[in-house]
Order: structure tokens, then sequence, then C-alpha cells
């Protein structure tokens, strides 16, 4: 027997420890099905999982977000928390989709009929084929590559639940999610599944602080010419946990629109991971967040050109206050054959004081020679000399710092197309500034 | 009007002495002038008495209409009616500068107790502003001085103390970086808003903008002091010697 490195005994170590979490974390689950179109793509991710191992704070992916609370077995309570405030999107005409605590409630839901778009519950197709068996937990495969996101490879084996959208025509009305948070304990696990076909076009709103904890993996495969539009607010709930997966595949001339707001929840992890498989198509993730104390929001997206002439943009913006962190990991990649590819990339957070801070990841990897593409990353306080300016005017301290909070958010938010929805989040971010005017 | 009275300034975070003992008197309806080489103190003076950070007084005081300055926050001397156009004004990306003057008119209008101005009442005076200011609704629409060329920098600054209506108004070198043209729509918007009860302060280098805006009294400022006083000639003596021979009489 030959002896072990300290290094080989490191890396052993680490992957028993990964290996003990990840059983531990499957052991907790309900079984996922046995049977009907899915149960080999969630046999192929559990297999995945198991080879991975869950994220551990070791892990270079994981190195600014500490994953325990996202891989323990028991989900960490979260107090529920209660306001009389509306529904963020209750005043838009929508189809609107109930989960509390990741269970679909049929009382709280509209009718899922919309012309052009068919809505069914991952939970209750059970045959042995069905559309989606081309789609789940294969996107989300294709994106373990070149990093492995396990916890997404956990969500494509126990998703409990999900919807699986197909779209066939332009939709009238955006189909919206909502998230109810109701129990201090709740583990949430949904995966959808939207498939957009040629030529169409879906708005998809997501709203609500979901469970103490929520983890959540959408698969979106946009066919060429067709348009996905995103836009999510997560919950209030200041002791919610969430990791998310949004793994989309774009055909040629396609548009993929990815708007996040995040306003508290003590730890948020989105990743967003986007292949360019058509020529001529579009990609913007975009998100603001902002955050007050007890609160940690990691954006993290991975964007591959895989294909001719596409537009990729990102754009990231962060309030932080009281010892809030943000993160940012961010990253571009350009294919050898994904010529005329135009990348871009911001990240940009506002430290409202020294305790908060900002840990950003940028990168580029390019290997195609006719390319533009360019990132940058800043953090910083509020200019003194704009604050002046501002108070010499008359405008008083507070609301100077608002105007420039607001103003400093504007380049994310203008990525919202829809004037509606835009005043709508624009009021939300307002209004949180306000409940904290000291 | 405005009152200062042996002001002494100093760097808050060094020990360096800007203003060692400054006197000034300016009444309703004048126009005072100050001249004086770089580095002498003028706009630390403008600073100090707006409000800004970074400076302590250790000595003197300044009041306008018999309340003391010093004492208040930036946007209460506001409020009570002073305003400064900067020598470089402030570029602030994503504040619309039509959002800036509405939110400023009436912060002020609220701190003094009055009622807002009316979206309609607003638009209509600032339309009729800035056109008489050559600024088009492309700028009113734009962030804060973004992009602004140093003219229209300047313009935007005549325009806010236009909107504001303050009582004492002061000018940091609003003649610097103006062509002639521009710097006779500038002093022309500067003359139409003098009146009985608005003094004015307007700090400059060059006898070329007193040639618009007619000065009551011309101040020379060197190392932190006014050292000479005296009519609009002053600045003629200014303009065709330089500083050289007055320094050196005070000395
Ligand atoms: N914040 C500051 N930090 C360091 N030096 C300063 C600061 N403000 C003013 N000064 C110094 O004070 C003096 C007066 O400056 P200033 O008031 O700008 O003069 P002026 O406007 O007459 O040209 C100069 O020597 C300048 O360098
Ligand atoms: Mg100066």
């Amino acid at each position: 027997m030959t002896a072990l490195t300290n290094a080989q005994r490191a890396r052993q170590r680490l992957a028993e420890q990964k290996a003990q979490v990840s059983e531990a974390r499957i052991a907790a689950l309900a079984p996922a099905p046995q049977a009907g179109w899915s149960a080999e793509a969630r046999a192929d991710a559990l297999s995945r999982l198991r080879a991975e191992g869950l994220p551990h704070p070791r892990d270079e992916y994981w190195k600014y977000t500490r994953p325990e609370s996202l891989t323990q077995a028991e989900a960490p309570a979260a107090a529920i928390f209660t306001t009389d405030e509306k529904g963020i999107f209750d005043a838009i005409d929508r189809v609107n989709v109930v989960f509390v605590d990741g269970v679909f409630s049929e009382e709280l839901s509209s009718d899922l009929a919309l012309e052009g778009v068919s809505i069914e519950r991952l939970a209750e197709t059970t045959s042995d084929i069905h559309w989606a068996s081309g789609l789940y937990g294969k996107l989300e495969k294709a994106g373990q590559d070149p990093v492995a996101r396990p916890l997404a490879a956990l969500n494509t084996y126990a998703a409990t639940d999900g919807l699986l959208i197909r779209v066939t025509a332009k939709a009238t009305k955006p189909v919206a999610l909502q998230y109810v948070h109701n129990s201090e304990t709740s583990d949430a696990m949904l995966h959808h599944v939207v498939k957009l076909e040629e030529g169409a076009d879906l708005t998809l709103l997501e709203n609500g602080p979901a469970a103490a904890r929520f983890n959540k993996v959408m698969e979106v495969d946009v066919a060429d010419g067709a348009s996905f539009h995103h836009i999510r607010a997560q919950g209030r709930d200041h002791e919610r946990r969430a990791v998310t997966h949004i793994f989309a595949r774009l055909g040629t001339e396609s548009t993929f629109k990815s708007f996040t707001m995040t306003v508290n929840g003590v730890l948020t992890r989105n990743e967003v991971v986007v292949e360019f498989t058509g020529n001529d198509a579009v990609a913007h993730v975009a998100g603001a967040a902002v955050g007050d104390g007890d609160f940690h929001h990691d954006d993290t997206v991975f964007i591959t050109h895989d294909a001719v002439n596409c537009e990729s943009r990102q754009v990231f913006k962060k309030v932080l206050k009281n010892g809030a962190r943000g993160v940012f990991q961010g990253k571009i990649l350009v294919k050898p054959d994904a010529q005329k590819t135009d990348g871009y990339q911001i990240s940009q957070s506002l430290l409202l004081d020294d305790d908060s801070q900002f840990l950003a990841k940028p990168e580029l990897e390019i290997y195609a020679d006719d390319v533009a593409c360019s990132h940058g990353s800043t953090s910083g306080a509020i200019d003194d000399d704009a604050m002046f300016y501002l108070r010499s005017r008359g405008v008083p301290e507070h609301e100077a710092q608002d105007l420039l909070v607001i103003a400093f958010l504007a380049s994310a938010m203008e990525e919202i197309e829809d004037e509606t929805l835009r005043d709508i989040m624009l009021g939300r971010i307002t209004e949180w500034l306000e409940r904290r005017r000291g | 009007m405005l009152e200062i009275k042996n002001l002494h300034v100093k760097l808050e975070e060094e020990d360096k002495q800007i203003l060692k003992g400054v006197n000034l008197t300016v009444e309703p309806g004048k126009v005072h002038a100050i001249m004086g080489p770089n580095g002498s103190g003028k706009s630390t003076l403008s600073y100090v008495l707006s409000g800004k950070d970074g400076y302590e007084v250790t000595e003197g005081e300044a009041t306008l209409g018999g309340v003391s300055l010093l004492d208040m926050e930036a946007e209460e001397r506001a409020a009570a009616g002073l305003f400064l156009a900067f020598q470089y004004p402030v570029e602030i990306p994503g504040v619309g500068n039509m959002t800036f003057l509405r939110t400023a008119v009436n912060a002020q209008r609220k701190a003094r107790g009055e009622e807002e101005m009316s979206a309609a009442d607003f638009l209509k005076a600032v339309r009729e502003k800035a056109k008489f200011l050559k600024i088009d609704g492309d700028m009113m629409k734009r962030s804060v001085n973004v992009g602004f060329s140093g003219g229209e920098k300047k313009r935007n600054e005549i325009l806010q103390m236009a909107m504001l209506e303050p009582k004492m108004c002061i000018l940091d070198e609003t003649d610097s970086g103006l062509d002639v043209d521009a710097m006779k729509l500038v002093s022309e918007g500067v003359n139409q808003l003098r009146s009985p009860d608005r003094g004015f302060l307007v700090i400059t280098h060059y006898q070329r903008l007193l040639d618009h805006i007619k000065p009551d009294v011309v101040h020379i400022m060197a190392n932190g002091r006014i050292v000479k006083t005296g009519g609009p000639e002053l600045a003629l003596e200014v303009e065709n010697n330089g500083y050289a021979d007055i320094l050196a009489e005070v000395e």
C-alpha cells in the first residue's frame, strides 16, 4: 500500500465530507417517483449528484457564499413575514398559479387555460410519454459543464412539483407564479420547464418568498424566433433562504430577458446559465437587490456563446447597508466559432456604510477573434459631491440619498422593458427606502 | 442681507488655515464682486457659506437676514434663501434634470411651510425660463449635467437659480469656460433676476463678466482675506495691471 500525500488525504477527506452531507440530504427527502416520464432523468440526476456531492465551503464556486444552510438535511426555520401589502403583480391581468410552501393551491390559483399556452403540473403528469422529457433535467445537465451545480441536480432528482409550460403562440397575458410562505419550517423544491415553440412569446412573472428554504430550477427552451420575458420579485421575508437556477437554451433570432428584484431574505443565490445555440439571438440578465443587515445575495451567471452574432448583457446592481453582503460571479464564455459576439457585463454595488461588502468575480473567456466583450465591476459609497449638490439646492439629506440610490439602480431597472412592471418594481424599492429612513 | 464677520476657516482634515478673517456685507439689491488670484480662498468662502462638509469655522460668523448660517444644514441654508452657482457643477447620472429641479423647488417650499408647486405651474415656469436660457427639452430630460458642455452646465445653474428664487446668490466663476455668446446669455439670465430685495456675490477672475453684470462693489481677495474694496473701477485696474500692484500696495 502506498502512502497518501497530504494533498491526496485532504481531497479524500473533502470528498467524504461532501458525500456525508449529500447522503444526509438525500435521506431526508421524500422518495422521488420511480415511474413515469421523469423517472429516468431523476435517476440520472441522483447519480450525478452522488458523483459530485453537494457544494462545500471549500468549493471555488462557493467561495463567497456559504452553502451549508442550503445543503443541510433540515431547512433552518424562517419566521413568516406578515404584511397587508398587496401582491406585487395583483394589478396585472395574468394567469396566476399559486404555490404555498411549494404545494400547488388550486383554490388560490386561477384557471390555467390560456390561448396558445399549455400549462400542466409536474406532479400530475405521470404518463410514460411527455414533451417535457426532452428538456427536464436535460438543460440542467448541460449546464453542469464546465462548472458543477449540484443543488440543481438535487432539484431535478427530488422536485415535488412545478409547471410544464408549452407556448405555441404569442401569449395574450403573462403567466404568474406566486410563491406563498406559510410555514416556518417549509422546505420547498419546484422544477419548471418552459418550452417556447418557434415564434412564440411569453412573459413569466414570479414573486414571493416561497418557503423557509426554497430550491427552484427552471429550464427554458427558446426556439427560433421566440421570445421569453421573465420578471421576478423575490419575497420580503427576512429569514427566508433560496437557491434558484435558470437554464436557458436559445435558438436562432430568439430573445431571452430575465430581471430579478430582491428585497431582503437572509440568503439568496440566483444562478442563471444561458447557452446560445442559434445565431443572432439576444439574452439579457439583470437584477436589482437591496439588503439591510442580515442579507446575503449572490448572483451567479454563466453565458456561453456558441453561435454567431449573438448579444448577451448582464446588468446587476446592489444596494447594501448595515453589514449586508453582495456577491456577483459572472462569466462570458465565447467559443471559437462564436464570431461577432457582443458580450457586456456590469456588476455594481452601492455600499451605504463601511460594514457592508461586495465580492465580485467577473470573468471573460474568449476563443473567437471577432468579438466585442466588456465587463466592469465597482463598489462604492454615495458620491459626496452629488450629495452636497442636491442638498445645496434644498433637498433634505434622506431624500437626496434616496434619489441617488434610485439613480444608482436606474440602469438595471431600465432592463425591464414593460413600463408598468418597471414602475411597480421601482415603487417597491422606493417603499423599501422609505421604511429605512432613520 | 449677507453679513460675514471675521470668518476664519481651516480644513477639517488637516491643519491648514484657508480663510483668515473675512469681513463682507452684501446689501439687498446690490451686486458685489470678488476677484483674486487662484487659491486665495474664493471657492472655499462660497462652500463654507453654503454648508459643504470638510471645513471648520474656527472664528467669526456669517448671517443671512440676521440668521446665523453656520449652524444650519446645507438644505436649510438653501431654504433660507442662499444659492450657490457652482464653479464645477456636479454630474448626477440617473437623476433626471427635470425631476431634480422639481424635487428641489418643492423641498424648499415644504421647508418654508409653503404649498408645493403644481405640476402645471412648475412646467410652465421651467419652460419659460429654460427658453430664455436656450435650454432645450432634451437637456431637461437628461441626467443632471451629464454630457452637458461647460456652457450648458453653467446655464443649467442659472436655470436652477431662476426657479428657486433665492434671496442671496453666490456665483463662483460662472464665466469660466464660457464663450462670448454664452457669457452674454448667462449674464442676461442673472440680470433678469436682479431685484431690490436680492443680493449677489459674483466671484470672477475677469472684468469681462463684470461688463455684463455691473457690480456695485468690488473686493480683492488674497491669501484668505479681503485686502481691498472699491467700486467698479477696481475691476478695471485688475484687468489692466493684474493683482501684483494691489498686493504690493497692501503688503
Ligand atoms: N478640500 C481641500 N483640500 C485641500 N486643500 C484645499 C481644499 N479646499 C481648498 N484648499 C486649498 O485652499 C486654498 C484656497 O482654495 P480655493 O478656495 O479653491 O481658492 P480659489 O477659489 O480662490 O481659487 C488653496 O490653496 C487650495 O488648495
Ligand atoms: Mg475657485
